[in-house]
């Protein structure tokens, strides 16, 4: 498996929405480096026959009743946003103008 | 004050008994508590919001229905007026809930989470939300956005982590009973460095719903407490199957306080996991390891040897498994539905560069090492190599259990490698910080039930030591059984609980480090005397 550089680093930064400045991209690649290479023998550990566990104790169609439950009012739901505007969440710009 | 010192350290089923039998009030327990949690505080910083006046009002509830008499007070849940601290981690109406996370701070969830509703069901007073690692991602709440909490044994060391403010909470008698959560050790590891009980039950046991997630295949709720019947007591409180958590399981709860307190080990088989102790574990945890495991043989458990060959790369695996689904959890903190919302400074102002600013600001450093790990992992052409693998390695350790458990009806462990390290000591090297959970994350692997209780003083430096029980996925009712018995033989062998052997945090010898932790820390005491949120 490859190492993790700074350039990476900043790219999944970028993918994470997390803005990093360059002291920050410097730091986190080395620590991030020594973290990946001390993962690194997990993909040694087991061949092509064991098949992955993504839950550790499955359950399978796991449904409620078809009726509506408890909900919340449009003040409860917006009541955390740190922008509202008539009964809705205030977004910024999708889109830049450039 | 003695009186009140008293209340303070019975246990939650002694001070159950004295509330049905009318011998004190509920008002009186929980004042008693408000009393201890505003002289000791400043030192410990357990809290990031006291509920004084909600505790009161619920406590008050309980002695008037009591007072009356009659069906209602035949009702009462057998904890009704035992108060309770919460994890931060949770949320609750009524109270701010800040997941240790500057992006959430002064955040008020519009919903209880289920655990919740079952302590407000049981009429159980909430004294407060407890400090933790931001997002739970920590193995000694250094990683709080507001502050470590400090170690009541020594208040120089860390309390563990994720769940340390509870865990310090219940050791520093500012709680009987707290709630923790557990992904890879936050309520057992706290447990073990501060002489106290959490358990870890089988994943889907407790309800998940209004927990933070963080990772959701991993993440438990549990009781954290004093004593091993007090945390069968709680688990009973919040367990059962919840439909608003698709994967609760539908199971209905086994008598665990029947099986505390009818505790016995002859005839079991209790194995030692060989990769579980001995190299790189403090030669102090070892001692106290085999004690235990002599008082377990002489109650007539049998001891057996078992080998989890795979959970060498449980350490591995978890933080690949972890980060992701993480990095997946947290991208809902987007400064648009909740929380914190931050501008950037210049340039235009589009909802990717707001959301970038906001993540930079709200998130600190242990969190953005999840995130970017998270997304590395299961980014395309590394997501077989790292996640796959992971996840791979998750089915092994499930095997391995199966065979231990083939061979034993309940294994054991030291909690953690080593008791409690001092505050810093371990912050700029996150690979250390992670290694204290070795012992504890291949419970949460493979979603079995885990318990730890504290096994003594290690010599080398009179901190304490946790025993860890781990038992088959769904049989949590072993853990307690066992637990009940060594605990029993181990306080006999002490004259009392390991507790009474902690400093009083209330001598006046304790001033100095007093006023130098008060000076560094103002949050506890803006909680405090506002009564409200910080």
């Amino acid at each position: 498996m490859a190492a993790i550089n700074r350039d990476d680093v900043a790219h999944l930064a970028r993918l994470a929405h997390i803005e990093m400045s360059a002291e920050e991209l410097d730091r986190m690649a080395g620590e991030l480096a020594v973290i990946v290479e001390s993962v690194k023998s997990v993909s040694e550990a087991a061949g092509d026959d064991v098949p992955a566990t993504s839950h550790p104790i499955p359950l399978t169609n796991v449904f409620r009743e078809d009726v509506v439950g408890h909900t919340f009012t449009a003040e409860q739901s917006l009541s955390g946003a740190p922008d509202a505007y008539e009964g809705r969440f205030k977004v910024p710009a999708i889109l830049d103008e450039d | 004050m003695t009186e009140n010192n008293e209340l303070i350290r019975l246990s939650a089923a002694v001070l159950a008994e004295k509330l049905a039998a009318r011998e004190i009030t509920a008002v009186e327990v929980t004042q008693a508590y408000l009393d201890r949690i505003a002289a000791v505080e400043g030192k410990v910083h357990a809290f990031l919001h006291v509920n004084a006046d909600e505790a009161l009002a619920v406590a008050a509830e309980v002695d008037a229905i009591r007072a009356a008499g009659g069906a209602a007070a035949e009702e009462l849940h057998v904890l009704a007026g035992v108060p309770i601290a919460v994890k931060d981690l949770i949320v609750t109406i009524g109270q701010p809930t800040t997941a240790g996370s500057k992006i959430l701070e002064g955040w008020h969830s519009p919903y209880d989470a289920t655990v919740v509703e079952r302590l407000r069901a049981a009429k159980m007073p909430i004294l407060g939300k407890t400090n933790l690692d931001e997002f739970a991602m920590g193995s000694s709440t250094e990683h709080s956005a507001f502050g470590p909490t400090h170690n009541p044994w020594d208040l120089d060391r860390i309390p563990g982590g994720s769940g340390g403010g509870s865990a310090a909470a219940v050791a520093a008698f500012e709680a009987p009973l707290a709630l923790g959560t557990d992904t890879g050790g936050s309520i057992r590891q706290p447990g073990a460095v501060t002489g106290t009980v959490g358990v870890k039950p089988t994943y889907g046991g407790v309800s998940r719903y209004g927990a933070i997630a963080m990772a959701s295949s991993l993440d438990q709720i549990g009781p954290v407490s004093r004593t091993v019947l007090d945390s069968a007591l709680l688990h009973q409180v919040i367990g059962g199957h919840d439909p608003r958590d698709s994967t609760s399981l539908p199971d209905p709860l086994e008598d665990l306080v029947a099986a505390a307190r009818t505790g016995n080990v002859r005839g079991m088989k209790i194995g030692i996991i060989k990769e579980l102790h001995g190299e790189g574990y403090q030669a102090g945890v070892e001692n106290r390891f085999n004690e235990s495991l002599e008082l377990l043989k002489g109650a007539g458990a049998e001891i057996v040897e078992v080998s989890c060959p795979n959970f060498k790369y449980a350490l591995g695996a978890y933080y690949l498994i972890m980060p992701s689904e993480a990095s997946s959890n947290l991208a809902k903190f987007d400064g648009v539905r909740y929380g914190l919302r931050v501008l950037p400074e210049e340039g235009p102002l589009t909802i990717e560069r707001v959301m970038g600013s906001t993540r930079a600001a709200g998130f600190g450093d242990e969190v953005k090492r999840r995130i970017i790990l998270g997304t590395y992992a299961l980014s395309a052409g590394y997501y077989d190599a790292y996640y796959g693998s992971a996840q791979k390695v998750r089915t092994l350790i499930q095997r391995d259990f199966e065979a231990a458990f083939a061979k034993a009806d309940v294994l054991i462990s030291p909690t953690a490698p080593t008791t409690a390290f001092k505050l810093g000591e371990k912050l700029n090297d996150p690979l250390a910080m992670y290694l204290n959970d070795v012992a504890t994350i291949p419970a949460n692997m493979a979603g079995v039930p885990g318990l730890s209780l504290p096994g003594g003083l290690a010599d080398e430096d009179g901190l304490p030591v946790g025993i860890q029980l781990l038992a088959p996925a769904r049989q949590d009712a072993r853990l307690y059984r066992v637990g009940a018995v060594l605990e029993s033989l181990l306080e006999a062998q002490w004259g009392g609980p390991l507790l009474d052997k902690a400093p009083s945090l209330t001598d006046s010898s304790l001033t100095d480090s007093a006023s130098a932790v008060a000076a560094t820390d103002s949050t506890a005491d803006a909680a405090l005397s506002h009564g409200g949120s910080h």
